[in-house]
C-alpha cells in the first residue's frame, strides 16, 4: 500500500498541477467570449478533471509505474524460483502474492485519484492568477456552479476498475512468466500494455454506462 | 519414504521421462544423477508437487501424493524441505525471516520460540550471528547454507535438494555435501538429490539412480558406480581425465 499510494503521491502531483493548469488555459483559450459567462472555464476545468483527466491520466501513469513494478517484482520471484518456494512449502502463493497488491491497488489508487483531482483544481487556480483572461473568483465560481454529483461516482467507479485492471493484469504477466530477465522485462511491457489498453477500454464502458 | 511408480512426463510432443520408478527410503543420501536434458530437475519437480506428471504415481509414507488436490497436499508439504539451485530466499526478507517464514504460516509457536529455532538452524550451518543480513549481502556458498537452514526449519521427513553444488568452489561443495549428509544422518530425512557433481555422488551417494534420456538407466551405490560395466553411465561417470585416473588406481 505504501509502494502504491505513497510511492506514486509524487508522480501524481505533479502531472495533476500541469494538467490542472493546462486545461484551465486551453478551455479559457477557447471559451473567452463576451457572450459567455467566464466562470464557464471552472465548470469545464472541473467536469474535465474529474472525469477524465484524473482518472485516467493517473491510471495510465500508474500503470507504468506500478503495474511494471508489480510485474518485474513478481516475474524475478518466478524465475529465481521463489515462487516455487512458496508453493513448496503449502503456500497459495497467487493468494500470497497477488492478493494483498489487488487490495492495494483498488484502495490506494481511488485515493491518489481524489488527491489528482484537488490538486488539478490546484493547477487551474495558480494557471488563472497568472494569467489574465479568466480571475481566479470566476474560476472558484465555475468550479461550484451546476455541480452534478454523479461525475464524483463515475470518477470514483473508474477509479476503482483501473485500480483493479493494473493489479490484476501486471501481477498476472509476472506470475507466469518463464525463462530469465529477458522474458520478466517481456512480461512488464505486456502487463503495461495489456493495462493501459484495457484502462481505455472500461474508461469508454464507464462513461456510457453512468452518463 | 518415497515411492514412485512408472512416472511419466510429456511437454507438448517431447517425452521427459519414461517410466521412472525407484524408492527413496529414510535416513540414506539417494541421488538422481544424469547429463543435461537427462530429466533429473523434471523428476525431482514431479517428484514434490511442482509438475505434475502426464503418468504414474508419488507416495509418500504411504499416502498418494499424485491423487490428491492443493489442500490435500499441505500436510505433506509441511514436511518437505526443498534446497533450490539458486537458493530461492525471499529477497524482501531477511536471513533470520527467510527461516522464520514457514514457522510463521504453518506452527502456533511464539515469536520467542520461533527466534529460537531460527538460530539453532542458523548454528547448525554454522551461519551464527547473520540473522538480520539480506539475501544480497551473503555469498553463493552462505546463502545455500541458509537455503538449508530454511528447509529444515519445519524439522522435515523429506528434504529435496536441487543442484547443491552449482556455482560453488570445491571445498564449499563438500561442507554443503556434509551438512546433507549430516543432518539426514541425524534426523533420518528421506532426502534427494539432484546432480551431476562426481564428488557428490563418490561422496555421499549411497543410494543412485542414473537418468538417460528420461528413463532410469542404473541403480547403485557409489561403490558400485566404480565397478560397473554400463557404457552410458561410464560415459558420464568418468567423463574427466581425472575420473578416469581415479578409477585405473582402484
Amino acid at each position: 500500500m505504501v509502494g502504491v499510494g505513497i510511492g506514486s503521491l509524487g508522480i501524481i502531483a505533479i502531472i495533476s498541477v500541469f494538467i490542472g493548469a493546462a486545461v484551465t488555459i486551453q478551455t479559457a483559450f477557447q471559451l473567452i467570449n463576451p457572450i459567455i459567462p467566464k466562470n464557464v472555464v471552472g465548470s469545464i476545468a472541473r467536469d474535465s478533471t474529474i472525469l477524465e483527466f484524473s482518472p485516467t491520466i493517473s491510471a495510465l501513469v500508474l500503470a507504468g509505474r506500478v503495474g511494471s513494478s508489480m510485474a518485474s517484482q513478481i516475474g524475478t520471484m518466478r524465475v529465481t524460483e521463489q515462487i516455487d518456494a512458496l508453493e513448496i512449502m503449502g503456500v497459495n502463493a497467487p493468494g500470497y502474492l497477488i492478493s494483498p497488491k489487488i487490495i492495494a491497488g483498488v484502495t490506494m489508487i481511488p485515493l491518489l485519484v481524489i488527491v489528482s483531482v484537488l490538486l488539478g483544481f490546484t493547477g487551474g487556480y495558480i494557471a488563472c492568477s497568472v494569467s489574465s483572461e479568466v480571475t481566479t473568483s470566476d474560476f472558484i465560481s465555475g468550479l461550484s456552479d451546476g455541480f452534478n454529483p454523479v461525475i464524483v461516482t463515475v470518477c470514483l467507479v473508474k477509479s476503482l476498475a483501473f485500480g483493479f485492471i493494473i493489479t490484476s493484469i501486471c501481477s498476472y504477466q509476472g506470475f507466469y512468466t518463464s525463462g530469465g530477465a529477458l522474458e520478466v522485462g517481456q512480461a512488464a511491457t505486456r502487463g503495461v500494455v495489456y493495462s493501459c489498453v484495457m484502462i481505455l477500454f472500461f474508461d469508454l464502458i464507464i462513461s456510457r454506462m453512468f452518463l | 519414504m518415497i515411492e514412485i511408480k512408472d512416472i511419466h512426463k510429456t511437454f507438448g510432443e517431447n517425452d521427459v521421462l519414461k517410466g521412472i520408478s525407484a524408492v527413496f527410503k529414510p535416513g540414506i543420501n539417494n541421488l538422481i544423477i544424469g547429463g543435461s536434458g537427462s530429466g533429473k530437475t523434471t523428476l525431482l519437480k514431479c517428484i514434490v508437487g511442482l509438475h505434475e506428471p502426464t503418468k504414474g504415481e508419488v507416495i509418500f509414507n504411504g499416502e498418494n501424493f499424485t491423487q490428491m488436490n492443493f489442500e490435500q497436499r499441505v500436510p505433506i508439504r509441511t514436511h518437505i524441505g526443498m534446497l533450490f539451485q539458486n537458493s530461492a530466499l525471499f529477497d524482501s526478507m531477511s536471513v533470520e525471516e527467510n527461516i522464520m517464514f514457514p514457522l510463521n504460516l504453518f506452527t502456533e509457536m511464539s515469536k520467542s520460540e520461533k527466534l529460537d529455532r531460527a538460530n539453532f538452524c542458523l548454528k547448525r550451518v554454522n551461519l551464527e550471528g547473520k540473522n538480520k543480513l539480506f539475501p544480497s549481502e551473503l555469498s553463493g556458498g552462505m546463502k545455500k547454507r541458509v537455503g538449508i537452514a530454511r528447509a529444515i526449519s519445519m524439522q522435515p521427513k523429506y528434504l529435496f535438494v536441487d543442484e547443491p553444488n552449482s556455482g560453488l568452489d570445491p571445498k564449499t561443495s563438500i561442507l554443503i555435501d556434509d551438512l546433507i549428509n549430516e543432518l539426514t544422518e541425524e534426523y533420518k530425512i528421506t532426502t534427494v538429490i539432484v546432480t551431476h557433481d562426481m564428488n557428490s555422488v563418490m561422496g555421499i551417494g549411497e543410494h543412485i539412480i542414473f537418468l538417460h534420456n528420461g528413463e532410469k538407466w542404473w541403480e547403485g551405490s557409489n561403490h558400485e558406480i566404480a565397478h560397473t560395466d554400463n557404457k552410458e553411465l561410464n560415459d558420464f561417470v568418468f567423463a574427466s581425465k581425472f575420473m578416469r585416473a581415479a578409477r585405473a588406481k582402484l
